[in-house]
């Protein structure tokens, strides 16, 4: 981790109006829970489905494509990464301080609204919990999902819009062993872990989960790391 | 010895090249030029050949549906199972949703972000083409470009049904209703889309912004319509939840002026109630035109 490199990663994240940007994308998420409760008496089932529906299968997804790539996209995108490239740093710590900057935008703006809109929906503490360490999985491994897609192509926004809303929607429902292959998927299995029984259900099993998890994480960090250390500045198509 | 008169009067050295005499077209013809350039461009066609991937690829995700759709119509109408298509034209839009999102979410950046990047506006501007020339050219070429991504599979669909042998006057009439259903899903999210893109020159940045507020607003409304109408029977509150999302507001204009079933959880109001779907789809679609037209008056060059 670099400090400079997290100063510099966050201002060009969150700088000027951007960071208002998505504070209004959570103030959505809680917003949606505040007028679901309002309109009608809602169940924990209910509110598991709401927060599987919006926060798990749209919210998230969307979320980490936008930091993910916004950590390192911009600066691939217009050339200034070679000034950050140049300096005595190594590559593995760059792609480490950007992805704590990634990782630390979806806690605040995307898994802690999610823990709050559980908590204005009325769920029990074990569900708040269980939808936030969920969503904190989900958010940490698209970041790095995207983080990494970025470094490979210049394309990354559109394959990792293709990947979280084709692949996982809609290959998901159609081809079974899709799912053992969905980021959604592992993170509704470490949700049903933690809440109570019959109200999250996963096709993917805890162990599998967790290991995916864990694996995909560390793997794509030190890929991408690796990745940065042979960029090639492409020119404009 | 040569006159220096000889030589055009201003010319410091003239390397001969000739000057363009012919024709020169007219404000229209720069729109025209433009508005065929954008289309091309939305398509990929004229790019390099990865550009042409997402856009086709986008296209034969719609069609591929649309043909399966035909060939279970012949197969079933053959056996005599049924008497009309298995998938009302109205709903494919809906259905295929996801897929024509996606390609909004990267044409609409193409067509304007680009521009805005590489400072190409003061080029065109140069020209005897005007401000809000550029704005219904860019506008007319995306929202052509939608139109055909949704009328094409609504085509198939319709030729399979006539091949299935299904009442040819029946099936004229409710594609008429999905072609026009159509023209407004494309009006309505190239205005959306554009208004976006126009306010970022970073291609990427558009494509997320865009996809966040179809897809994000297209979730949250059908979760709120799930919950608030089945959940807790109130499909009243329910239907009206659906203006909130560029695809269900379009689908309930279809539902309302067609009578023909909704693809969201809960349809319009019915009546004159429900008169708010069309108002609303024309006041965005204006409301979209004004505000691109105000973003380019400002626009710095």
């Amino acid at each position: 981790m670099n400090r400079t490199i997290v100063r510099l990663t966050a201002r060009g994240m969150l700088g000027g109006r951007r960071v208002w940007l998505l504070a209004a994308l959570a103030l959505l998420l809680v917003g949606i829970a505040v007028l679901a409760r309002v309109l009608v008496p809602v169940s924990d089932a209910d509110a598991a489905a709401l927060l599987q529906g919006v926060s798990f299968a749209t919210f998230l997804p969307l979320f980490g494509l936008i930091v993910g790539t916004g950590a390192i996209a911009p600066e691939i995108d217009d050339g200034s990464i070679v000034h950050l490239l140049s300096k005595p740093v190594s590559r593995h710590t760059i792609v480490q301080s950007k992805l704590a900057v990634a990782v630390g935008a979806t806690v605040v703006f995307a898994v802690l609204p999610t823990m709050l809109a559980a908590v204005v929906l009325g769920a029990g503490p074990s569900t708040v919990l269980a939808f936030g360490a969920g969503a904190l999985a989900a958010g940490a491994v698209y970041s790095v999902a995207f983080l990494l897609l970025s470094i490979l192509t210049r394309h990354a926004v559109i394959i990792g819009l293709l990947y979280a809303l084709m692949w996982e929607s809609l290959v998901g429902s159609f081809v079974p062993g899709a799912r053992n292959l969905s980021v959604q998927q592992w993170a509704l299995s470490v949700t049903g872990s933690i809440a109570p029984p019959g109200l999250v259900t996963a096709n993917v099993a805890l162990g599998l989960a967790c290991a995916l998890i864990v694996g995909v994480l560390v793997a794509a960090t030190w890929y991408a790391g690796s990745r940065l250390r042979v960029l090639t500045l492409a020119a404009e198509e | 010895m040569t006159q220096p008169e000889a030589s055009p009067a201003g010319v410091i050295h003239n390397i001969g090249y000739r000057a363009y005499d012919g024709e020169r077209l007219p404000r229209r013809g720069v729109a025209l030029a433009l508005y065929s350039h954008t289309l091309r461009g939305v398509f990929g066609l004229g790019r390099a050949a990865r550009s042409k991937v997402v856009p086709f690829g986008m296209v034969a995700v719609m069609l591929v549906p649309a043909i399966v759709l035909s060939v279970v119509s012949v197969v079933m109408a053959g056996q005599g199972m049924i008497a009309e298509p298995v998938l009302p034209y109205t709903r494919y839009a809906m259905v295929t949703q996801a897929a024509v999102a996606i390609f909004v979410a990267v044409a609409a950046p193409q067509a304007v972000s680009l521009d805005l990047r590489f400072h190409t506006l003061p080029l065109y501007l140069s020209r005897p083409l005007e401000r809000v020339d550029y704005v219904r050219a860019k506008l007319a070429a995306l929202a052509t470009a939608v139109f055909l991504l949704l009328a094409a599979p609504l085509l198939v669909m319709y030729l399979g049904a006539l091949a299935a042998g299904f009442d040819a006057g029946t099936q004229t009439v409710e594609l008429l209703q999905a072609l026009a259903g159509a023209v407004l899903f494309a009006a309505v999210l190239s205005g959306i889309g554009l208004v976006i893109a126009s306010l970022t020159a970073r291609r990427g940045f558009g494509v997320a912004a865009i996809m966040t507020v179809l897809a994000l607003s297209y979730a949250v409304v059908t979760s709120m319509q799930a919950l608030v109408g089945f959940e807790a029977g109130d499909m009243t509150t329910a239907g009206w939840i659906g203006l909130f999302s560029p695809m269900t507001l379009v689908d309930g204009v279809q539902v309302w002026a067609f009578g023909v079933e909704t693809s969201s959880p809960a349809g319009p109001p019915e009546g004159v109630a429900g008169a708010a779907f069309p108002v609303v789809t024309l006041g965005v679609v204006a409301l979209t035109y004004l505000a691109l037209s105000a973003r380019y008056r400002k626009v710095r060059l």
